[in-house]
């Protein structure tokens, strides 16, 4: 071995500089904000559209609506069917995605930069303009109605709908965008079509656009894509936030399961509803969650998979919102390890604000992993079109980026205790199981949460 | 609205490649857009290098590399994730990659531990880790096979399109008495044969100078001890008939499997499947979409993938049934689409259509540097599996060569209806969803 001291690592150097996206903010006459970002590295364009609006805004008897909306967005515009609308796509080598969360519907395409003027008007027309047919909807809501009976045999998909009930009751907030077999049934087209007129207005829609060209050239094709978009007169509905809605007082259930019986593991979802996402603490909720469950190494993993063995791999997370949020543990553990895994789960969320502190090397691991890593978040156009659509969902400045290092690397042992007490709480914990009720029964009874309540495998 | 290919031409990435003393091929590729550097090893192992009763190995070795090594002997995730990388690795049949993301004040950090893990990996390898990881491993192939929906198709297609000693025969997750079955001295021969720097490809990608990533390579890997290079594995397998197949799941709707032999990874024909999976059944143009969801929605979804790999390939097209229809009749739909293809080829609408995804694809694969799929990945996956790192612009020139005839002829001549397998995967205890004739299959 020449050269090289193998009796210890090499030290890491100091960060090397990097300059965040820098953000140009317009505004279209009719009232929609675009956010212009110069991205170089490949002559690559990401435009993100993103509306106000998302599951949250369902209403209670047609939980599902906001997602049939925006499946309906590439099913034909104007003279265009879906297909067509589909080839114009393909044509110009697009990538489209849509995601309905539960404040937002966002709709991305990202194709070559000289397609962006082409990219941006099939984005305009097919959200703005969609030709909302009856065959279309029919057909849509059919393969939603069929989706929705496969999740039922994927233990992820039914946990995660079982524990956002749970933990949200029949707050709006206590659904996943896909609804309910009994409210897509009901839903008509006009429905779809009274959601859309209120909800896609320039008034309550950001476009993101993130590519290998000038501000000046980007806005002047926003302004030619969606110059056009009216406002319209007043809405036949209120599209509802869900963020101004609270939650109910009453306590969930601590314990509930749905049977799958045979299961070779059980699914766990383990948390409540514990902060907002423009909490003041939001850095010190990162450096907490990344220490207890929120990364490879966290206490969470290390104990359930390194140490035990009783999982592929746990971690704990926020699941974001305008609104309260859950903090939430998920992991899939053998059958034969549930209540083991249950009560080391619970005991290590619970030590974490009380007897077992966070340490030193814990929190330097949190913070350097939070923070040295931050750049790799800028490569490419898509990655910087998202983090800015988080900016515009959460009212987060522009300086959000550049501040963000310096606001995590400020976060001190106390203020992650004071973080876990005030949003870890485990009395409250609610504990969510997708597995085989009859192997597991006995053991649970020692966890002490109480006879745990069944629950059906759709909600 | 046309495509052109002229300005996307001069699509490329660019690298310098030497090889050690020792036998490790290095490559490196600048990008300076964002402080990190991509380190990404390739070692030409997987599980095509098994036999029969070991399957599993070369994965759960994998999950072994994590776990410290002679000069750090405990967790490899601490020391990178404290210096802000982002690192994974993955097992298929014909490789296992290793990769971290570090920001540039990192490398040396990253590269010492690559070093160390190849050099010195076995002084670490205890039987209590050994057995840990094989936990980990038996819960993995727990929650992503046996407790998934459809999660044990592929085993029953991979052991029907086989024979049982070719290393294709089994999933790379190994079956789970293999797994059990496993002794820590296993560890060590394996270790020895394949991870050596002669059978191992480094990249570095991102935001380093060229000439100081050799320099570094050459520091940290110059001295390790090369072993002989693995013989290559040698298996055909082909199919003379078809075989239709029935595997009862814990599904609510039938979903069909049909994958035929088709040509190895960069073979006269692979291009050319690859593009007919995307007229055939990938995204709403798409041919089987438009009839079977689209039109006559007698299918939820329907794909199809030529499945690349090196030494021969499969083509898959998958299509679950709307509640009601019958897999027959998307079977009679699937096979009338494809003699319609074998006979007439695709349009000249389909082709530039198809052209233009292909290039698009290629152009965002240059968006990042590391992880997989990024530059560095691509570029070892060109190094190992063809010898020449700098494949990336012929790769997609294959693509620009195909032409109607060459892609009808590749669905002639492979997509055939008497060679290949079937397989109606179905609720249990409805055997009668089954296409007729099936045999039914049960894998674990």
């Amino acid at each position: 071995m020449t050269g090289i001291d193998r009796t210890r690592l090499p030290e890491v150097g100091p960060d090397p500089p990097f300059s965040f996206p820098g953000i140009v903010r317009h505004r279209l006459a009719n009232g929609l904000e675009v956010r212009t970002i110069e991205h170089a590295s490949v002559p690559v364009i990401t435009m993100l559209l993103q509306v106000d609006g998302g599951s949250g805004a369902d209403p209670s008897d047609g939980e599902g609506l906001a997602a049939v909306v925006a499946d309906m967005v590439d099913e034909g515009t104007g003279s265009l069917s879906a297909i067509d609308v589909s080839d114009a796509l393909a044509r110009i080598g697009a990538e489209y995605e849509v995601d309905v969360s539960p404040d937002v519907t966002s709709f991305t395409i990202t194709t070559l930069s000289r397609f962006a003027a082409r990219g941006a008007s099939l984005l305009a027309d097919m959200t703005t303009r969609p030709s909302l047919r009856e065959t279309d909807f029919t057909r849509v809501r059919q393969l939603r109605l069929d989706r929705l009976k496969q999740l039922k045999d994927l233990p992820p998909a039914v946990a995660e709908r079982a524990f956002l009930r749970l933990v949200y009751a029949q707050h709006p907030y206590g659904h996943l965008p896909i609804g309910s077999d009994a409210a897509l049934r009901r839903m008509t087209l006009e429905d779809v079509a009274a959601m859309h007129a209120a909800m896609f207005r320039p008034s309550r829609a950001t476009l993101v656009m993130v590519g290998a060209l000038s501000h000046g050239e980007m806005a002047a094709i926003a302004e030619d894509a969606f110059g056009q978009w009216r406002e319209g007169g007043a809405a036949d509905r209120v599209v509802q936030r869900a963020s101004e809605i609270e939650p109910s007082e009453m306590p969930p259930p601590r314990l509930a399961i749905v049977p799958r019986e045979g299961a070779a593991q059980s699914e766990l979802r383990i948390g409540h509803l514990s902060a907002r996402r423009n909490t003041p603490d939001y850095p010190a909720l990162l450096v907490m969650n990344a220490l207890l469950g929120g990364q490879f190494v966290s206490r969470i993993n290390l104990k359930l998979r390194e140490e035990k063995g009783y999982t592929y791999g746990a971690r704990t997370g926020f699941d974001w919102r305008r609104g309260l949020s859950p903090f939430v543990l998920q992991a899939s553990v053998h059958t034969a390890s549930t209540a083991d895994a249950i009560s080391d789960s619970i005991a290590e969320i619970a030590g974490l604000r009380g007897f077992r502190p966070p340490t030193d090397d814990e929190l330097v691991l949190a913070r350097a992993s939070l923070t040295r890593g931050y750049p790799r978040n800028f490569e490419t156009a898509q990655q910087v079109a998202r983090s800015v659509g988080q900016l515009a969902l959460y009212d987060l400045p522009d300086t959000y980026f550049a501040e963000f290092v310096p606001n995590v690397n400020a976060i001190g042992r106390d203020d992650v205790v004071r973080a876990a007490e005030r949003y870890l709480l485990p009395d409250r914990l609610s504990t969510l199981i997708v597995g085989d009720r009859s192997a597991i029964a006995d053991s649970l009874a020692a966890l002490e949460l109480g006879t745990p309540i069944v629950l059906p495998p759709e909600l | 609205m046309t495509t052109t290919t002229s300005t996307t031409s001069s699509i490329d990435l660019p690298y310098t490649k030497r090889t050690l003393a020792n036998g490790l091929d290095v490559i490196v590729h600048e990008d300076h857009h964002v402080p990190i550097v991509a380190v990404n090893i390739w070692y030409h192992v997987g599980s095509k290098d098994e036999r029969p009763g070991r399957t599993g190995f070369a994965h759960l070795f994998e999950h072994l590399m994590f776990e410290g090594s002679a000069h750090h002997n405990t967790g490899y995730f601490p020391p990178l994730q404290q210096a802000g990388a982002l690192l994974n690795g993955s097992t298929n049949t014909d490789r296992t990659n290793y990769w971290e993301v570090v920001p540039t004040s990192a490398i040396d950090r990253a590269l010492w531990m690559e070093s160390d893990r190849m050099g010195y990996l076995l002084p670490a390898v205890t039987r209590e880790r050994f057995e840990t990881q094989r936990d980990v491993v038996l819960n993995e192939r727990r929650q992503n096979y046996e407790n998934r929906p459809y999660g044990m198709a592929l085993m029953a297609l991979t052991s029907a399109l086989y024979p049982p000693d070719h290393p294709y025969s089994w999933m790379t997750i190994g079956s789970a008495d293999d797994l059990r079955a496993m002794q820590l001295e296993d560890v060590k021969e394996f270790f020895r044969t394949y991870y050596h720097p002669a059978n191992a490809s480094l990249v570095l990608a991102g935001d380093i100078e060229t000439p100081r990533a050799f320099d570094l390579a050459e520091k940290y890997f110059g001295s390790l001890v090369p072993g002989p290079r693995p013989q290559p594995v040698a298996a055909t397998a082909s199919l003379s008939y078809e075989r239709r197949l029935v595997l009862e799941d814990r599904v609510e709707l039938p979903r069909l499997y049909i994958a035929w032999h088709s040509p190895a990874m960069f073979a006269p024909g692979d291009a050319e499947l690859d593009l007919a999976a995307d007229i055939l059944a990938n995204g709403k143009t798409s041919r089987l979409y438009r009839t079977l969801v689209y039109e006559k929605r007698m299918a939820l979804d329907v794909s199809a993938h030529q499945h690349s790999r090196e030494l021969g390939s499969f083509f898959l097209l998958v299509a679950t049934a709307a509640p009601g229809q019958t897999l027959t009749g998307i079977a009679a739909e699937i096979d009338a689409e494809i003699d319609r293809m074998s006979a007439t080829g695709p349009t000249d609408a389909e082709m530039e259509r198809a052209l233009a995804q292909a290039e698009a694809q290629f152009m965002y694969r240059l968006q990042t540097v590391g992880g997989f799929g990024g530059k560095s990945d691509q570029l070892n996956a060109y190094n190992v599996l063809r010898g020449d790192p700098g494949f990336f612009t012929a790769d997609l020139d294959r693509y620009r060569r195909a032409t109607r005839a060459s892609v009808r002829s590749a669905v002639q001549q492979y997509l055939r209806h008497d060679a290949r397998v079937l397989l109606s995967v179905i609720p249990r205890g409805q055997t009668a969803l089954a296409l007729a004739g099936s045999e039914s299959v049960s894998v674990s």
